[in-house]
Parts: structure tokens; C-alpha cells; sequence
């Protein structure tokens, strides 16, 4: 049991009411910040706006969510209280998404602009449609 | 037990020791969820690209705008907000099970393990009346000329853009949107949704378990954590499969 006991450190939080206080405090964070997402997600469909402001808010709630799930990882399920060096082996494959979503979303507008400039027949069917509601 | 302060002076790595200081299932755990995360990512990320290929892609306000027992009101995301807020409530059940655990407060950990569930259960629900009301919901779409009432699958897709021709009745057709929205929809959320079927069945054994009091003889809820981290960790996708179906 010494052995186990020195091998292994079960407890990695205080007891008490603090850690319920920070749960707390987290869940009003994810719940104010899906609120703003949801208000940015909505306006851009109540109001009519510019793309490049589109694409300015789409931005925002992506980093909003990153946010999101930085709290959701680092206090929910306490990842910012173990070892700098397990930590590291979790996130820095992460950083492999980094060249996942460019290099894909890059190919994915390629497609599109090559389609676009080859057969423009697909451009114009959308243009002469419009939103549908 | 050593203290915070005592653990970052210890040579973890000289032998004897655990490096990581954690046990061996929940580093595990760990790893299997950043092999999981890859797997959503690709699949997200395969939609991403798809839908930047695409000159339109229907506008998710417009597509999901209904709530049960609601009729045809117009209520933009609000249902799958509701969904959002239930499985954000369950994972601070969770959170709360967990720490019951470091307690070992046995009555504590029964109590949120089973609000857990609740939560896990009714977020399903919501989904299944999410697919029935997709898949079922008619809308008018012009189809080689014709005028076809059809559903959301996998194979068709009524959320084009509109047709300049209108109903009988006055209702707006529309024509048929790209066939991939779609199957990526059913695909991902689906995926996600058989993630928080098995986090709920896991859930019910360790409940199962804690109340046999396997865990009280074992002299740690270490289990209740790596189920905790598997529900979490199924919280954290649905903050992306939300963010690129339901928000961007």
C-alpha cells in the first residue's frame, strides 16, 4: 500500500466549498458565453448585413467556442491541475488541426472557385434563386 | 499525500514513480479522447469543405426554427438551445459527481450521477424529436418542374434556394439545396448522439456500481472521474458540432 500511495497522488483538489464555487462560477461563464453566441447567431439572420461583418461575427463565435471548450477542458475536467508534461502530450498533437482545417477549407474554396470558373452554369442557377425562407 | 507545492519539486521522472502522477485508465482515457477528438474533427472538418466548395448552403436559422408542441411558430435555434443548456447542466452534475467522489461521499455521488443521466437522457429525446421533425417536415420544392413535397435525409435536401415560381396556396417553393447538408447533419450528429447513448449507458454501470458500493470498498471513486471525462468530453464536441451546424 506505501508503494501505491507514493506511486500514485489520488487527490488533485481541496475539498470543500471553493471547488464547488468555481464550478459554479464556470457553469454561469458557459452559459453567458452560449448566450452571446446565440445573439450574434441570430442577429446575423434578423438583420441584414454586410458579408465581411458576417464573417467578422462567424469569427468571434469561433472564438468564443474555443473558449468554451478551453473552460470546459481545463476546469470540468481538471486537465489546468495535472502535470505540465501530461498536459503537453494532450494538447500539442492537438496543434495538428491547425494545418487539418487550413489545408481543408483552403481545398474545399479551391473546388469551389475551380467549378465557379469552368462551368459557370453552377453560379448562376444560385444568383437568380436567392434566400428561401 | 504530497502538497501542490511539494509535487513540483519532485523528480518525476527518476524512477518509482508515476511521470504523469495519474492513474494508468484515466491517462488512457485521456489519450482515447484526443484520438476521438481527431475522428469529429476529420468529420467536421470534411463538412467544413464540403460547405466551402458549395456556392449555397442553406442558413441554419431557417432550417432548425421549430420547438415541440409549438406548430409551425418561427423560432429560430431556440429548441437546439435547449439542448445546448441541458448538456452544459449535465456535465456540472457531472463535475459534481466527480467531486463527491474525491469526498467519498458515497449519497453524493448517487444523487448527481443520476441528475447526470436525467440530463443525458432528455438531451436524446430532444434529438429524436430533432431527426422525427427534419425528416418528417414536408416543404414544397420545385423538382424538374414539378412541385414535390419532401423531407430532409440523406438523399434530398428541400433547403435551396427559393424557385421564382409559387405555390397554389401561396407558399413559397423553394428548389433542392446541396444533398451532402444532409447526410453530414444525420452523420455527425448522429455520431455525437451514439457518443451520449454509450456516456449514458456508462453512467448507469458506475451509478450501478457506486450504489453496490464497489467503489466504497475499493477506497476511491477513480471511475466516476474517467466516466466524467468521457462526459465532458462529449460536451465539448457538441460545443463544435453546434458552433459549425446550428451557429456559423
Amino acid at each position: 500500500m506505501e508503494h501505491s500511495v507514493q506511486e500514485v497522488t489520488f487527490h488533485h483538489e481541496p475539498g470543500g466549498n471553493e471547488v464547488v464555487k468555481k464550478i459554479i462560477k464556470t457553469t454561469i461563464i458557459l452559459s453567458v458565453i452560449t448566450i452571446i453566441e446565440l445573439g450574434m447567431g441570430l442577429a446575423m439572420y434578423a438583420f441584414p448585413m454586410a458579408a465581411g461583418l458576417k464573417l467578422f461575427l462567424k469569427g468571434v463565435i469561433v472564438i468564443l467556442s474555443l473558449l468554451k471548450a478551453f473552460y470546459i477542458v481545463g476546469v470540468f475536467m481538471h486537465l489546468g491541475e495535472e502535470l505540465k508534461n501530461l498536459i503537453m502530450t494532450i494538447v500539442v498533437p492537438l496543434l495538428l488541426f491547425i494545418w487539418f482545417i487550413a489545408a481543408f477549407l483552403w481545398d474545399g474554396n479551391s473546388w469551389k472557385v475551380l467549378r465557379n470558373t469552368y462551368n459557370p452554369k453552377a453560379t448562376t442557377e444560385v444568383h437568380e434563386g436567392g434566400e428561401h425562407h | 499525500m504530497a502538497t501542490a507545492g511539494a509535487q513540483m519539486e519532485t523528480k518525476w521522472w527518476s524512477g518509482g514513480k508515476s511521470p504523469f502522477n495519474v492513474e494508468y485508465g484515466k491517462l488512457m482515457m485521456w489519450y482515447f479522447l484526443m484520438s476521438d477528438a481527431f475522428t469529429f474533427g476529420a468529420f467536421l472538418i470534411s463538412y467544413g469543405t464540403i460547405r466551402f466548395s458549395q456556392n449555397y448552403w442553406p442558413d441554419p436559422n431557417v432550417v432548425f426554427n421549430a420547438f415541440p408542441f409549438a406548430g409551425h411558430a418561427n423560432l429560430p435555434l431556440a429548441f437546439v438551445s435547449l439542448m445546448t443548456f441541458i448538456l452544459i447542466v449535465s456535465s456540472v452534475t457531472m463535475v459534481l459527481a466527480v467531486h463527491a467522489g474525491h469526498k467519498n461521499d458515497k449519497q453524493g455521488v448517487i444523487k448527481w450521477m443520476i441528475w447526470t443521466i436525467i440530463g443525458g437522457i432528455a438531451f436524446l429525446s430532444c434529438q429524436a424529436w430533432e431527426w422525427t421533425h427534419l425528416i418528417t417536415g414536408d416543404h414544397a420544392v420545385l423538382i424538374n418542374g414539378e412541385i414535390e413535397n419532401i423531407g430532409t435525409t440523406v438523399t434530398r435536401n428541400p433547403w435551396g434556394p427559393a424557385a421564382n415560381v409559387a405555390a397554389h396556396d401561396g407558399h413559397h417553393v423553394g428548389t433542392t439545396g446541396p444533398v451532402a447538408f444532409g447526410g453530414y447533419f444525420f452523420g455527425i450528429t448522429g455520431f455525437h448522439g451514439f457518443h451520449v447513448l454509450s456516456g449514458v449507458v456508462i453512467n448507469i454501470v458506475m451509478l450501478i456500481m457506486t450504489i453496490n458500493g464497489v467503489f466504497e470498498r475499493r477506497g476511491h471513486y477513480l471511475m466516476i472521474e474517467k466516466a466524467g471525462l468521457y462526459w465532458h468530453f462529449v460536451d465539448l464536441v457538441w460545443v463544435f458540432v453546434f458552433l459549425c451546424f446550428y451557429l456559423i
